[in-house]
């Protein structure tokens, strides 16, 4: 009896034990296709087995939620094609640095992710493999298109994006024909001052044209603060750049911050809430007002053409115009074009897993389904010579950039890339809505602006933590 | 006999349990000190720099606004959350008619998470906001006595069930004896129910003070961390440091740490200093 007790003990006391190994084990082993939590994820490994033998294979950590199921599906097609184990992950909006942080320490770390310019490059350099000799790179129209580190191309842009101020067309044709209209048509909007009285115009109809404002709300809620304290902060460092020939600078002068207060005025006085409430309007909201047609004017890019026709406006509706801040030559001026996008291969992976990764990237800008996945269905415009016979996304927003260039204006650049940090931008933007609501003034803007350049780029450059050895 | 049987085989039935400790608690702990003196972007490709985060983590303005905005949220909302609580449940142990249903209906919200409790608040606040042309990111204090609410909505309930077990407990021999001593109210409040209470003070006092030093969700969700972080509480502002600002991941990692190190010495000062009140039955 006694015998019989102590050996139940001792078997349950094992089981329980061994259920405590075997679970920590499964988990070790099987991380690799086992389905992780992580947001939209799917792996497109229908002969996993078959593929992760051979040549390795790819894990790509995908940046834009709007496409996640398109590159599920490319992915998918390559598997069936090679055999090689594709598995595509995206980030929830907004977690991307984060999920790739907690992705990389893992075993089966991405071989591809993404960066969005050199001041991210920096944290990630050590993990990026050099791209000099790949397709990726030979294919691409020109150096502006990739982060070059010295000697090597560390990541490449996969698509080119445009941004300006989008307008209502049938919505602004309307205002046209009111009485009194300061202009008769979009093209003789071609400087501040213009766009100024014009806005104030509307600003003034709004009820004659049954809209609320002239511009859809410039929300400083996380999820729209972006279009200001990065996007429109462009155009006063575009001009300074321009005006003192430089591509990048330790200290900005902040020669044009006049005219960055002037547009934020006329931004936040003109729009369909009170500047008081922006803090709390997030880009949805402004994405709404502007596809319900309460406002004309909605600063954005390409990206936003999938939220404007899904909530039900047509190609017709919509144009873009140049963000005309009143700089020197404006007249000439186009949209603001560049990327943000840049593709990264892990060079910390196995050499098998980055070949492999390499082939998959070749196929994607080579290949009838890749091409036609990302011109037509994902709708990028792409940087790369391989897309030009036939392969060129087609929408009313970046026909309207096409346009401007064909007209011989001149596009911004992104020059939003050389910032030293995303901390500037935090603070360029926490001024901007004190400005806003009245619980700061201009003159915080201009120290964020100014001073938070030099210090934050001291701060980058001299490493605040230790240099790298 | 049993006891005799099974005490050899104590450390195999403790494995498992003790295993899952040291993977979920012990390993994590010692990796995030390790972690807190070193520079990294990724947690297994650490390069050790020695005390340098903890020496960059006060040169950070917000740090430093959130470590006192947690502390002064923490003394408003302790306060604000233990006197609304007792008040309550000295009202719900007076035997008024629907006293369980009272009881229910206020510690209903302690059963929504925080997230959702968070992004119901920031609707009902901002719709009365609205009508005054305000949003509740205008400035940290509309943010700050957001959170007050919403976390004395959501906590009161549950200190209030504490305190009514305590209340309950006080023998009604020493009440009776008080009332013929000719004790008033204020008197019997005072004299023989706060020190009866005060085990249950020490717990809802500890509970509220290290809740709100630890609230993250309700932040999150209510303002996360607008206008500009200035509504940030300490762990959001650890969370973004560590996730949003690149380079910064070991500052982060140290502020974790000098985190703990502060709720830690706040709560057990607490619990030494309402034990010591506590009288003996």
């Amino acid at each position: 009896m006694k015998n019989l007790k102590k050996g139940i003990a001792l078997a349950m006391a094992a089981s329980l034990s061994v259920c405590a190994f075997a679970g920590c084990q499964s988990g070790g082993e099987t991380s690799g296709t086992a389905t992780e939590s992580t947001g939209g994820e799917s792996t497109a490994a229908s002969q996993a087995d078959t593929g992760s033998a051979e040549g390795g294979k790819v894990y790509y950590l995908n940046f834009k939620p709007e496409q996640a199921d398109q590159w599920v599906e490319l992915a998918k097609t390559y598997t069936e094609q090679t055999g090689v184990e594709v598995k595509v992950d995206t980030a929830a909006s907004g977690t991307y640095e984060a999920t790739l942080k907690a992705e990389m320490a893992k075993e089966n770390a991405p071989t591809l992710f993404q960066v969005n310019g050199p001041v991210e490059l920096a944290s990630w350099k050590d993990y990026c493999y050099n791209l000099k000799d790949t397709s990726l790179y030979t294919n691409l129209k020109s150096d502006d298109f990739a982060l070059i580190d010295g000697e090597d191309v560390k990541g490449v842009a996969y698509v080119i994006e445009t941004y300006g101020i989008i307008y209502n067309k049938t919505l602004l044709n309307k205002y046209f024909e009111t009485d009194g209209a300061v202009v008769s048509s979009v093209d003789e909007i071609n400087n501040f001052d213009t766009f100024k009285s014009v806005v104030e115009d509307i600003q003034a109809k709004k009820d004659d044209l049954g809209i609320q404002g002239a511009f859809t709300s410039s929300g400083m809620d996380s999820s729209s603060d972006w279009r200001f304290k990065t996007h429109l902060a462009n155009l006063p460092i575009y001009y300074e750049y321009k005006a003192d020939n430089i591509k990048s600078t330790s200290a900005i002068k902040g020669t044009y911050l006049d005219n960055y207060k002037a547009i934020w005025d006329l931004y936040i006085h003109n729009a369909t809430c009170e500047p008081t409430m922006i803090s709390g309007k997030t880009g949805e909201d402004a994405a709404s007002e502007f596809a319900l047609g309460e406002a004309i004017f909605y600063q954005n890019g390409t990206w936003a053409y999938g939220d404007c026709i899904n909530n039900g406006m047509s190609d017709e509706d919509l144009g873009m115009l140049p963000i005309y801040i009143g700089g020197e030559g404006e007249e000439n001026q186009g949209l603001c074009t560049g990327s943000e996008n840049y593709w990264c291969v892990n060079s910390k992976a196995s050499e098998a897993d980055i070949q492999a990764t390499l082939k998959f990237l070749d196929w994607v800008i080579t290949s009838d389904e890749g091409r036609d996945m990302l011109a037509n269905q994902m709708g990028f415009v792409t940087p790369f010579t391989t897309f030009d016979d036939g392969y060129q996304a087609d929408n009313a927003l970046i026909k309207a950039a096409n346009e401007y260039i064909a007209a011989g204006k001149t596009a911004v650049s992104w020059n939003f890339s050389t910032i030293p940090s995303e901390k500037w931008k935090d603070n360029v933007g926490a001024a901007l809505l004190d400005y806003a609501q009245g619980t700061g003034d201009w003159s915080a803007v201009q120290t964020a602006f100014v001073d938070g350049w030099a210090t934050e780029y001291a701060a980058a450059n001299a490493g605040t933590e230790s240099p790298d050895a | 006999m049993n006891k005799k049987v099974l005490r050899p085989y104590f450390p195999l039935f403790a494995l498992p349990t003790f295993i899952a400790f040291i993977i979920g608690f012990i390993v994590p702990f010692g990796l995030g000190i390790y972690l807190s003196f070193c520079k990294f972007t990724t947690v297994n490709d650490a390069k050790w720099v020695g005390f340098q985060n903890f020496k960059d983590m006060f040169k950070d303005p917000e740090f430093i606004h959130a470590l006192w905005y947690t502390a002064l949220f923490a003394a408003v909302s302790v306060v604000t959350i233990n006197i609304f609580g007792f008040a309550i449940a000295m009202l719900l142990t007076k035997g008024i008619r629907g006293t369980n249903l009272f009881r229910t209906v206020f510690f209903m919200p302690n059963l929504i998470g925080g997230i959702v409790l968070g992004y119901i608040w920031q609707l009902i606040i901002n719709g009365v906001l609205a009508k005054f042309g305000y949003t509740l990111t205008y400035s940290e204090w509309y943010g700050f006595w957001g959170m007050v609410i919403l976390m004395n909505w959501q906590q009161i309930g549950y200190v209030m069930i504490i305190y009514i077990a305590g209340i309950q407990n006080v023998p009604g021999e020493l009440l009776e004896a008080a009332r013929i001593d000719g004790a008033t109210n204020g008197q019997v409040l005072r004299k023989v129910i706060l020190p009866m209470v005060m085990p249950s003070i020490t717990i809802c006092t500890f509970i509220t003070l290290t809740n709100s030093f630890k609230l993250y969700d309700q932040n999150l969700a209510l303002t996360n961390g607008l206008p500009s972080n200035r509504s940030e509480l300490l762990a959001l502002n650890i969370y973004n440091t560590f996730y949003g600002r690149t380079g910064y991941e070991g500052i982060g990692q140290a502020k974790a740490v000098v985190f703990f190190l502060i709720v830690g010495v706040i709560a057990v000062t607490q619990l030494i200093l309402t034990h010591r009140k506590e009288v003996q039955q």
